[in-house]
């Protein structure tokens, strides 16, 4: 069943054509992921499912029903929650007062979703009372990922959860993001990453310049000679 | 070096005129719980939108002159008893709340919210343009002669001082009742904000769209609500400074939010602008200095500072400003905040 369309969206910066027409589904329960080079229109695609800024032609669909142009904070009561580029967690709030904002749609935080977001990442546990701003990189974007579940999605956007972060925490977030997957959570990822993100997701777009080049199965584009020359550095 | 002149100045004057020192501070923090409540709303609205209300001081200005209207309608005279005249002051103090949180919210929403994707300068000269609009409807309203307000407190009680009558304490030193109103008025109000903004859901909404706009919208947050509610806190407190203001120098002018309204701000700024308990230290630290500035300094033993007066108290205040500008941008509690990438 797909739950997320985007049908020939068009989005502008002023005068900048930024996505030239892009079409992607989301399937239930699926991990996609969008991958390309800087400045293709990654970002810019998740900011346009949230309704941080409006197509100006084409349609985005959740259930079948019309998005684009909602305004973000209802796209997120809609069950469409992302974990922005950069984390940009509250750093003056405490990690605790982070995953309540989090919740915020819902009101109070759920304390079965606090403990599932401890369980998933013990060491925001440790830090419940630390200010954000003080967190490393690595326990900002476990910060990062936690506040967004927090918000029970039905889908997750996370756009480049691995920039910044070691080889190691990098192997972590990731079998992380396979495990919020496998709790029932669909999963649209943005990576530069390419080889980690076509190793954890199902299918995968290739976006160059605002246009989508290429779609397919992830285990397709990783044996795709163009894939692997332009985005996995052979 | 003057000011260092001054703060030396003023150490003797405490040690050799002590009770006259003790009782220019009483004033001084009056006159600061006053300032401090105005200088929170530049700070609240600043440290959620980044933008300097301009127009600020004159809905400070409107609530006094809406308190003033209330009293006046409601016909009490200090005849009547104590009850209906403190009810009289409540109901004053709650209508000049709603009345100036209502014209700052509508200030945001008729313009600034228009402009929250303009270069900062537009709303900031909209903020300016406000400011004159407000002091010629009250011109328009009343009429530009200063007024005064019906009294709430009867004349005996004016120069009652409450050391003496309560405490038996034979002194120099005078707290009136005003004084002490002014006080048990702002600290309510002062801790009802704070548990507000650091305990409360909406609170908490407002410092997550104060320190991340786009990430509090991605949170579920309705930025703009947030951004309302900062004007209608920050009207409100200005109202309930204005209602104070009112009785406090006993008169009301269209021109009144002018001086208050700079020296509010210089108070949000030597705080640390954006910074609640900043914008109350800073209040208290104008508050003081304007007081010993306009009567405590010329007293300076040896005569050296008998030419100061309360023409230099804005030269002094401002002073401070530029001072703080040049040794601590951020002011005394502002953080220069380090964003990890």
């Amino acid at each position: 069943m797909t739950l997320l369309q985007l049908h020939d969206v068009h989005a502008y910066y002023g005068n900048i054509h930024a996505l030239k027409g892009i079409t992607i589904d989301v399937d239930q329960g699926e991990i996609v992921t969008l991958i390309g080079s800087n400045g293709a229109g990654k970002t810019t695609t998740l900011r346009t499912i949230s309704g941080l800024m409006h197509p100006r032609s084409g349609a985005i669909l959740l259930n079948g029903a019309r998005i684009d142009a909602t305004q973000p904070h209802d796209v997120t009561r809609l069950g469409i929650v992302q974990s922005p580029e950069g984390r940009r967690v509250f750093s003056r709030m405490t990690v605790l007062e982070n995953l309540e904002m989090g919740a915020f749609v819902h009101g109070k935080a759920d304390p079965n979703d606090l403990n599932r977001v401890f369980d998933l990442f013990p060491r925001l546990k440790e830090r419940e009372s630390q200010k954000a701003g003080t967190l490393s990189g690595g326990e900002q974007q476990m910060l990062a990922m936690g506040r967004a579940l927090m918000g029970k999605p039905q889908i997750l956007l996370l756009d480049e959860p691995s920039m910044g972060l070691s080889p190691i925490l990098v192997e972590g977030i990731f079998s992380i993001i396979q495990e919020i997957n496998a709790q029932g959570t669909t999963v649209l990822l943005v990576e530069q990453n390419a080889l980690m993100a076509l190793t954890v997701a199902n299918r995968g777009y290739v976006l160059q310049t605002g246009e989508i080049v290429l779609s397919d199965t992830a285990e397709n584009l990783r044996k795709d000679e163009s894939v692997r020359k332009a985005y996995l550095g052979e | 070096m003057l000011l260092v002149l001054l703060a030396i100045g003023l150490i003797y004057g405490a040690y050799d005129r002590p009770e006259l020192f003790a009782q220019y501070i009483i004033i001084g923090v009056a006159n600061g719980a006053l300032i401090a409540l105005i200088a929170l709303g530049y700070t609240l609205v600043y440290g959620i939108v980044e933008l300097i209300n301009f127009a600020h001081g004159e809905v400070f200005m409107m609530g006094a002159y809406f308190a003033l209207t209330v009293v006046a309608t409601t016909g009490v005279t200090t005849e009547k008893g104590w009850l209906i005249l403190a009810a009289a002051a409540i109901l004053a103090l709650l209508g000049s709340m709603v009345f100036s949180s209502a014209i700052n919210w509508g200030i945001d929403r008729v313009a600034y919210r228009r402009l929250r994707h303009a270069p900062r300068l537009a709303p900031l000269i909209c903020a300016i343009g406000f400011s004159f609009i407000l002091q010629q409807m009250a011109v328009y309203w009343k009429g530009g002669n200063p007024l005064s307000p019906p009294a709430l407190i009867p004349s005996e009680y004016r120069a009652y001082n409450i050391l003496q009558e309560w405490f038996g304490l034979e002194t120099r030193i005078r707290i009136r009742p005003l004084d002490l109103a002014v006080v048990l008025i702002t600290i309510p109000l002062l801790i009802l904000l704070q548990w507000f903004i650091q305990r409360t859901r909406t609170g908490k909404a407002m410092r997550a769209t104060a320190q991340d706009r786009d990430a509090a919208a991605l949170m579920g947050i309705d930025v703009n609500r947030a951004i309302s509610i900062a004007f209608i806190v920050g009207g409100a407190l200005a109202g309930a400074a204005g209602m104070i203001a009112v009785y406090y120098i006993n008169s009301a002018r269209p021109g009144m939010g002018f001086r208050y309204g700079l020296y509010a701000f210089t108070a949000a700024v030597v705080g640390g602008i954006g910074n609640l308990n900043g914008a109350v230290i800073g209040g208290f630290i104008i508050g003081i200095a304007w007081s010993l500035s306009d009567g405590f300094l010329k007293t300076y033993p040896g005569g050296h500072f008998s030419w100061w007066g309360a023409q230099w108290t804005p030269a002094l205040i401002f002073g401070l400003l530029v001072v703080t500008m040049v040794f601590r941008p951020s002011g005394i509690l502002g953080e220069t905040t380090a964003e990890k990438v």
